[in-house]
C-alpha cells in the first residue's frame, strides 16, 4: 500500500492549491511598476531582403516609448546551437548566426525584426501598424527536398546547399551494414514522414525585462523550462552581460514540452528595450505569434530498411533521414535528430548492425527543435513501423517477432551498435504485462463487436526503449555538447528544523514541489509538509540545467539525494558532539541520530537547532550551520522502456479513426509518486495520439503557415481520447543513480504514435485492404478514406 | 484590435439608427467577429451590440412554425426548440462548444454565412424564412455564396421562421480543429417533399443537393441515393479533406441523416 | 474611456475601459483577478471561461462594455467561504486533474457549468461538454475522473491503472 508522504505514495500535489484558486503566478500575471508594453513586428514573408525599416511615423504615435530593430542588435552576439555535429567527412557543421532580431534578411514567416514599446499594449500595436518595413520577397525554400535540390535559392546566403550537416552514425559501421543488406534473405523498406508538430503549451511565451540603472542589474521574468541556461546564453553569447548582473526568473510556467527550453530573441530584446527606456518592458505572445515563432518539433523524412532472415530475426537496420532545422539553429536543434535519434535506433532489439544517416537542412520555416521525446519518437516510429511491416511481409506474429529479437534480461549491461550501454531492462516482462492488461487475447471478440457496428477494428503494438535522464556530461561532451548536463541542489535545514531545497530543475506541470518533498521526507525522516522546494530563480539556486529529457528526477533529484547525504554526514558530526560519542558510532534512521548500541539519541530538529545555536562547538572541526550543496553528474543515460497497445475503430465510409483503447506497460525504474507518473503517461500518450491522428504543421509553397491557429491546427480534445490503461509494475531500477529512477516524462509521446498507426494498418488489412502498407501521419479521415477508396 | 465606440441599444429601431453611422457594424454573439477584430481584419468605428435587445431573443411555436429571435444564443435554441423541432435543437447544441453556444447567435451565424457554419444548413434545409428589420427573405433567396447574403448594409436579422418538418435530421462531420462542419447535411421531409442542404463542403457555401431531394421524395430511405454521386468540382479542398473526400462525405452523411430522421 | 461596473464574485467593481477592452482584460488588468487566463486569440482554448450571468462564456470574446451590469464568477470565486477548496476544485486535486495549471481555471468553470446543467453526466457527456477547453498536459483522463468524482460518481472502476 502506498505510504503517506514518502517515496511511493500517491501524494496529492501541493501546487494545485494555487492553480485551482487562481493564485498561480505566471509571467503574464506579473506587472512591474512603470512597465511599458512590447509587441514585435514579424515577417509576413518566408524569405525576404530587408531594404529598410522606417520607424519615424510610428515613433510619433501616442504613448510610444521606443522602437528597436535588427540594426540595433548588430553588435550583439548570436543565439548559438548547443551541440556541434560533425559531417561524415569530419568537417564542421554550418552554423549561421541567429540574431536577436532579424537584420538584412527575414528567413521565415514570423521572424521578428522590430520591437515596439509603448505605454499600453494597444498603443504598441497601433504603432507597430505604422512601422514601414521595406522588404523584398525572395523565393521561399519550404520543403527539404527542394532545399537540397535547388541550392541556388538559399536560406542563408553563405550556405550554398542549405545543408547544416550530413552525419553518419556510426560512420565506421556503414560498410558492414551495407554488406549485411546485400546478403540478407529479406529486406523490408519503408519511406515515411515524421510530421512537423507545434508544441502548444497552453501558456504562450512571455517575458519581462527589468534593467536597474542604479545597480546595473538586469532581471528577466520569462516562460522558461531552463532559467540558468537562458542566463548563460544571454550573458555569455548574446548580450555580454556579466552573468552575476543578470537574474532569470521562471515563475509558474504553463507547460513547456520542449518549446521553453530554449533562449529566444524576444528575451534579449525586452532586456535591451528596458535598458533603452530605463523602465520594465513586458511582452506576452499572442497565440498566433506562438504558432509562428515557437520552436516546432519533429519534421523528418526517412527511408528505413530492416534486413532479416525468413524467420524474422533482425540482421541489420539502416536509415536515411532529412531533418528540418527551419531557418535558424535553435539551441538543441542539432542534437535532436542526431544524438537523441541516431543513438537509440537499435531500440529494444539485439539487431547486430545499425547505421543511421541524417542530413539536416535549412528551410524558410520556423526553427525546429526538441519537442516532447525529441528524436526518440522519430526513432521509435521508424523502427516500430518497419518491424510491423516486416511482420506483415513475412506473415509473422508481431508479438513473437518482437520477443525473439528483444535484448534478454541477462544481456545487460548491453552495448548497442549505436554507441549506448543500456544498464538494465526486461522488455519481455513489459510485453507480457501488456498482453495481460491490454487483454490482447480477447481482441478477436472485440473485433467482431466492432464489425457489427459497421466499423473495422485493428490492434497495433509498439515496444520501445529510450535514452533520457539527460545526461552524463562526459558522454554528451564526447558527442558534441557545448555544455555540461549535470544538475545541482542545495538543501538548507533551517534552525527550526524545516527545510528549503533549491533545485536546478524547473517544474512547469511536473509536480516537483510535491515529489521532491516526498523524497526529502523519506530520506531525512521529516514530514513532507516541513519541506519547501524552491525553483526557477537563478538568484536563489546554485545552478541548474532545467527540466527536459526526463531529467528532473533522475538528475536534479539525485543531486538532492547527494546533498541530503552530506546533510546526514554533517548531522552525524553534530550528533557525535552533542552525544559525546564517536562520529562512527552515530546511526541515522527515521529522522533520529542515535549512538549505536545505546538509547541515547537526538532528533533531526534538535540537531538542526544546535547547528544554528553552536554555543560550545569545537569550531576547529565543526562548523555551525546545516546547509549542503551537491552537483550531480550521472554515470549514464537512463533507459525507460515499455510496451504499448492501441486498438482503433475505423469507419470505412468516412475514414475516421477512433481510439478504442490504449494500454501502456512501462518500466520507469523506481517510482516516487504513482499518481504523478500515471499522469505523465496519460499526457504523453495524448500527445502521441495527437501526432498520429490529428496534428501537423503545414506550410504552403510560399512558406505561409496554414495551421496558424486552433482553427486549423488540431489539438487533441477531451472527446478525441479514451481512458488509458497504464501500468508500471514491471520495473528494473536504474543501476547508476541513487533513486533507481529512469524518468517518465517523454515515454508516452515516444511509444504511442507507431502503436496507433500500426493499429490502423491492421484494421485495414483485416478488412482486405492489404495494398495499404503505410499512411503518413496524421491519419486524418480524408487520408484514411483516400487510402481505402483511392 | 483598433479602438471603436461601443453602443448597446435596447430596441431594433435604435440599433438600426446606430448602424447608420459611418463605419458602424453590428455585434451579435461575437464568437467570430471578436477574433476577426483581434487580427485587425475587421475595424469598425462603431460597434453596435445586439445583445441588449430583448425583442430579438427567444424561441416560440405558432401554427406549425418555430420562430427564433435573431439574437437568440445557440444554447437557448438547443434547450427551447427541443420539444418543437428536435433536429434544429440538436444542430444548435452541436455548434462550437458550451461557452460559444452561450454567446453565439443564429442571426450572427446567418449574417456571416461561413461556408462551414451549421445554421445555414438548417435554414436552407427546412426552407425557413429569414426575417429582418426591413423584410422577409426566403432561405432559397438568402444565401449568396461564401460569406455573402442577401442582407443590405445595416440590415439586421431579427429572426427566423422555421416550418416544422415531418421528419428531419442534421448529421455533422466535424473539421477536427475548429469543430466547424468539414461537411454536414440537413435533411427535412415535408409530406411528399424533401429538402437536403449541405454545408462545409462547397466553396460557394451552403447548397441544396437537388438530385438527392428528388430521389428521397420518391423513396425516403438511405438506399434511395445509393446510385447518386456528387461531382467534386467546386468542393472545398484543404488540409482537412480533399474535394473528392468532401463530395463522398455529402453522400455518406445524407444517407445517415435520412436514417437518423 | 467609459466606466463599466459589474459584480464579480459577489463584489461590485468599476473600471474605466475603452470600447475594445475585453472582459478577460477587465478582469485581469482592471480588477487584478489574474486567475482567468488567455491562451489563444480565436475563442478556442477555453482557458478564459468565466460565468456571465450564470452561463459559461469565453471572456476573451466578450467586450467589457457588453458585460456592464452583469454578474460574473471567476475561478477566484470557486473556493468555499473559509477559503478551502470548493468541491470541484477538491476533486481536481484529489484526482490529479491538472498539471501546469494554465487551462485549469477554465476547466473548473466549465465543469461547474456542466454540473449545474447535468448533475450526473456520463463519461461521454463530460468529454463532449469539455471539448471547448484544451489541455496539453493531462490527456484529459484525470480531468474526466475529477469531473465525475465532483458529480458524486464512483471513478475507481472506470479507469484501469
Amino acid at each position: 500500500m502506498p505510504k503517506d508522504g514518502g517515496i511511493g505514495a500517491s501524494t496529492v500535489r501541493r501546487e494545485d492549491i494555487r492553480f485551482l484558486t487562481g493564485k498561480g503566478r505566471y509571467t503574464a500575471d506579473i506587472n512591474l511598476r512603470g512597465q511599458g508594453y512590447a509587441c514585435f513586428l514579424r515577417s509576413e514573408v518566408a524569405n525576404g531582403r530587408i531594404n529598410g525599416i522606417d520607424t519615424t511615423a510610428a515613433m510619433a504615435m501616442p504613448g510610444v516609448l521606443t522602437i528597436l530593430t535588427g540594426a540595433d542588435f548588430v553588435a550583439m552576439g548570436g543565439n548559438p546551437a548547443g551541440w556541434f555535429i560533425p559531417n561524415r567527412d569530419g568537417t564542421p557543421m554550418k552554423e549561421p548566426k541567429r540574431p536577436v532580431l532579424a537584420h538584412g534578411k527575414v528567413r521565415h514567416v514570423g521572424d521578428a525584426y522590430a520591437i515596439v514599446v509603448a505605454e499600453t499594449l494597444d498603443q504598441a500595436r497601433d504603432a507597430a501598424a505604422a512601422v514601414e518595413a521595406d522588404i523584398t520577397e525572395l523565393p521561399a525554400i519550404v520543403n527539404m527536398a527542394d532545399a537540397v535540390a535547388n541550392p541556388a535559392n538559399r536560406v542563408h546566403d553563405e550556405i550554398a546547399d542549405n545543408v547544416c550537416f550530413d552525419w553518419g552514425w556510426i560512420e565506421a559501421n556503414r560498410a558492414a551494414v551495407d554488406a549485411a543488406f546485400d546478403t540478407a534473405p529479406h529486406v523490408t523498406t519503408l519511406e515515411l514522414v515524421n510530421n512537423r508538430l507545434i508544441p502548444n503549451a497552453m501558456e504562450t511565451r512571455a517575458s519581462i525585462g527589468d534593467f536597474d540603472s542604479g545597480t546595473g542589474d538586469y532581471k528577466l521574468y520569462t516562460t522558461s523550462q531552463n532559467p540558468h541556461l537562458t542566463r548563460l546564453l544571454i550573458a555569455a553569447f548574446v548580450m555580454a552581460i556579466p552573468e552575476n548582473k543578470l537574474t532569470v526568473i521562471a515563475p509558474d510556467v504553463g507547460g513547456g514540452f520542449g518549446s521553453k527550453i530554449y533562449h529566444y530573441g524576444e528575451e534579449a530584446a525586452v532586456l535591451a528595450a528596458s535598458k533603452a527606456i530605463n523602465r520594465p518592458v513586458k511582452w506576452v505572445a499572442e497565440r498566433s505569434e506562438s504558432f509562428l515563432s515557437d520552436a516546432h518539433g519533429r519534421d523528418h523524412v526517412t527511408k528505413i530498411q530492416l534486413a532479416s532472415d525468413l524467420q524474422g530475426n533482425f540482421l541489420a537496420l539502416r536509415s536515411e533521414t532529412l531533418a528540418n532545422m527551419g531557418a535558424y539553429l535553435s539551441n538543441f536543434s542539432t542534437a535532436t535528430p542526431t544524438f537523441l535519434h541516431g543513438t537509440v535506433m537499435a531500440g529494444p532489439y539485439k539487431t547486430p548492425l545499425v547505421y543511421v544517416n541524417v542530413k539536416a537542412v535549412f528551410t524558410n520555416t520556423a526553427p525546429v527543435d526538441a519537442y516532447r521525446g525529441a528524436g526518440r519518437p522519430e526513432a521509435t516510429y521508424s523502427i516500430e513501423r518497419v518491424v510491423d511491416k516486416l511482420c506483415r511481409e513475412l506473415n509473422l506474429d508481431p508479438i513473437a517477432v518482437r520477443r525473439a529479437n528483444f535484448i534478454s534480461p541477462e544481456q545487460f549491461p548491453y552495448t548497442t551498435p549505436v554507441g549506448l550501454v543500456y544498464d538494465t531492462g526486461n522488455y519481455k516482462a513489459t510485453l507480457d504485462k501488456l498482453v495481460q492488461i491490454g487483454k490482447l487475447g480477447s481482441f478477436e471478440a472485440r473485433a467482431k463487436e466492432t464489425a457489427r457496428k459497421g466499423k473495422l477494428r485493428g490492434l497495433g503494438l509498439s515496444t520501445w526503449v529510450e535514452a533520457c535522464g539527460i545526461a552524463p556530461s562526459n558522454l554528451v561532451g564526447a558527442l558534441g555538447a557545448r555544455v555540461g548536463l549535470f544538475d545541482a541542489a542545495t538543501v538548507r535545514v533551517n534552525a527550526t528544523g524545516n527545510i528549503s531545497v533549491m533545485t536546478g530543475a524547473h517544474s512547469h506541470g511536473q509536480g516537483h514541489e510535491t515529489v521532491f518533498a516526498q523524497i526529502v521526507a523519506e530520506h531525512l525522516g521529516v514530514p513532507a509538509s516541513s519541506v519547501d522546494i524552491v525553483h526557477g530563480d537563478t538568484s536563489k539556486i546554485p545552478f541548474g540545467m532545467g527540466s527536459y529529457g526526463s531529467r528532473s528526477l533522475v538528475v536534479a533529484g539525485s543531486a538532492i539525494v547527494r546533498a541530503m547525504e552530506k546533510i546526514v554526514a554533517k548531522g552525524k558530526k553534530i550528533a557525535a558532539h552533542m552525544l559525546e560519542a564517536g562520529e562512527g558510532d552515530i546511526l541515522f534512521a527515521d529522522g533520529t541520530f542515535s549512538v549505536s548500541g545505546t538509547n541515547r539519541s537526538k532528533t533531526f530538529g534538535e540537531i538542526a537547532f544546535s547547528a544554528y545555536v553552536p554555543h560550545n562547538y569545537p569550531l576547529a572541526t565543526l562548523e555551525p550551520g546545516l546547509e549542503e550543496t551537491s552537483f550531480y553528474d550521472p554515470g549514464n543515460f537512463t533507459y525507460p522502456a515499455g510496451a504499448y497497445a492501441c486498438e482503433v475503430e475505423v469507419d470505412p465510409e468516412t475514414g475516421r479513426v477512433e481510439i478504442a483503447s490504449f494500454a501502456c506497460a512501462d518500466d520507469f525504474g523506481n517510482v516516487m509518486n504513482p499518481m504523478i507518473v500515471n499522469g505523465q503517461v496519460h499526457g504523453g500518450v495524448a500527445q502521441g495520439i495527437g501526432q498520429a491522428l490529428l496534428e501537423a504543421a503545414a506550410y504552403d509553397e510560399n512558406g505561409q503557415l496554414l495551421t496558424g491557429s486552433y482553427m486549423d491546427y488540431t489539438m487533441p480534445r477531451a472527446d478525441d481520447l479514451p481512458m488509458f490503461t497504464v501500468d508500471h509494475s514491471c520495473n528494473t531500477p536504474c543501476t547508476h543513480n541513487p533513486l533507481g529512477a529512469k524518468g517518465c516524462g517523454e515515454a508516452g509521446a515516444i511509444g504511442s504514435p507507431p502503436a496507433v498507426v500500426n493499429a490502423v494498418i491492421d484494421a485495414l488489412h483485416r478488412a482486405g485492404h492489404t495494398h495499404i502498407t503505410h499512411i503518413d501521419m496524421p491519419l486524418t479521415p480524408s487520408r484514411v478514406w483516400s487510402a481505402i477508396h483511392g | 484590435m483598433h479602438n471603436f465606440e461601443f453602443v448597446k441599444p435596447s430596441s431594433v429601431a435604435d440599433a438600426v439608427k446606430a448602424l447608420a453611422a459611418a463605419g458602424a457594424q453590428p455585434l451579435s454573439g461575437g464568437q467570430t467577429l471578436v477574433p476577426t477584430m483581434k487580427q485587425r481584419l475587421a475595424m469598425p468605428g462603431v460597434l453596435v451590440s445586439l445583445s441588449g435587445i430583448s425583442e430579438l431573443r427567444g424561441v416560440c411555436l405558432a401554427d406549425g412554425v418555430v420562430s427564433v429571435g435573431g439574437a437568440t444564443p445557440h444554447a437557448v435554441v438547443a434547450r427551447e426548440a427541443a420539444k418543437y423541432f428536435p433536429a434544429l435543437a440538436a444542430l444548435a447544441g452541436g455548434i462550437g462548444d458550451p461557452a460559444v453556444r452561450s454567446r453565439g447567435t443564429i442571426g450572427g451565424s446567418l449574417a456571416n454565412n461561413d461556408p462551414s457554419a451549421c445554421y445555414p444548413a438548417a435554414v436552407l434545409g427546412s426552407g425557413a424564412t429569414v426575417l429582418t428589420n426591413k423584410r422577409k427573405i426566403a432561405a432559397d433567396d438568402y444565401f449568396k455564396g461564401m460569406f455573402t447574403t442577401a442582407l443590405d448594409e445595416g440590415e439586421i436579422v431579427t429572426g427566423v421562421d422555421f416550418p416544422v418538418p415531418d421528419k428531419a435530421a442534421y448529421v455533422k462531420f466535424d473539421q477536427p480543429a475548429s469543430r466547424f462542419a468539414l461537411c454536414a447535411v440537413f435533411v427535412a421531409k415535408f409530406g411528399s417533399k424533401v429538402r437536403v442542404a449541405v454545408t462545409g463542403a462547397s466553396g460557394d457555401g451552403v447548397f441544396r443537393w437537388k438530385a438527392a431531394e428528388a430521389a428521397l421524395a420518391a423513396n425516403y430511405a438511405a438506399s434511395a441515393i445509393a446510385g447518386l454521386s456528387l461531382p467534386s468540382d467546386g468542393m472545398i479542398a484543404d488540409l482537412h479533406g480533399t474535394a473528392a473526400y468532401r463530395a463522398a462525405m455529402v453522400k455518406v452523411l445524407t444517407g445517415r441523416a435520412v436514417a437518423a430522421s | 474611456m467609459t466606466k463599466v461596473s459589474m459584480t464579480v464574485n459577489g463584489k461590485a467593481v468599476s473600471v474605466e475601459v475603452e470600447g475594445r477592452t475585453l472582459l478577460s482584460s477587465f478582469l485581469r488588468e482592471g480588477v487584478g483577478l489574474t486567475g482567468t487566463h488567455v491562451g489563444c486569440d480565436t475563442s478556442q482554448c477555453g482557458a478564459c471561461v468565466v460565468h456571465l450571468d450564470g452561463v459559461p462564456v469565453k471572456s476573451c470574446s466578450v467586450f467589457a462594455e457588453d458585460a456592464a451590469g452583469a454578474t460574473v464568477r471567476t475561478i477566484e470565486g470557486m473556493a468555499n467561504a473559509d477559503g478551502s477548496l470548493g468541491p470541484i476544485q477538491q476533486a481536481f486535486q484529489d484526482h490529479h486533474g491538472l498539471k501546469c495549471g494554465f487551462c485549469t481555471p477554465g476547466m473548473v468553470m466549465s465543469t461547474a457549468a456542466l454540473l449545474a446543467e447535468n448533475p450526473r453526466p456520463s463519461e461521454a457527456e463530460v468529454r463532449h461538454y469539455l471539448n471547448g477547453n484544451i489541455c496539453r498536459c493531462t490527456g484529459y483522463h484525470n480531468i474526466v475522473k475529477a469531473v465525475l468524482a465532483a458529480s458524486g460518481q464512483a471513478t475507481a472502476s472506470m479507469a484501469a491503472e
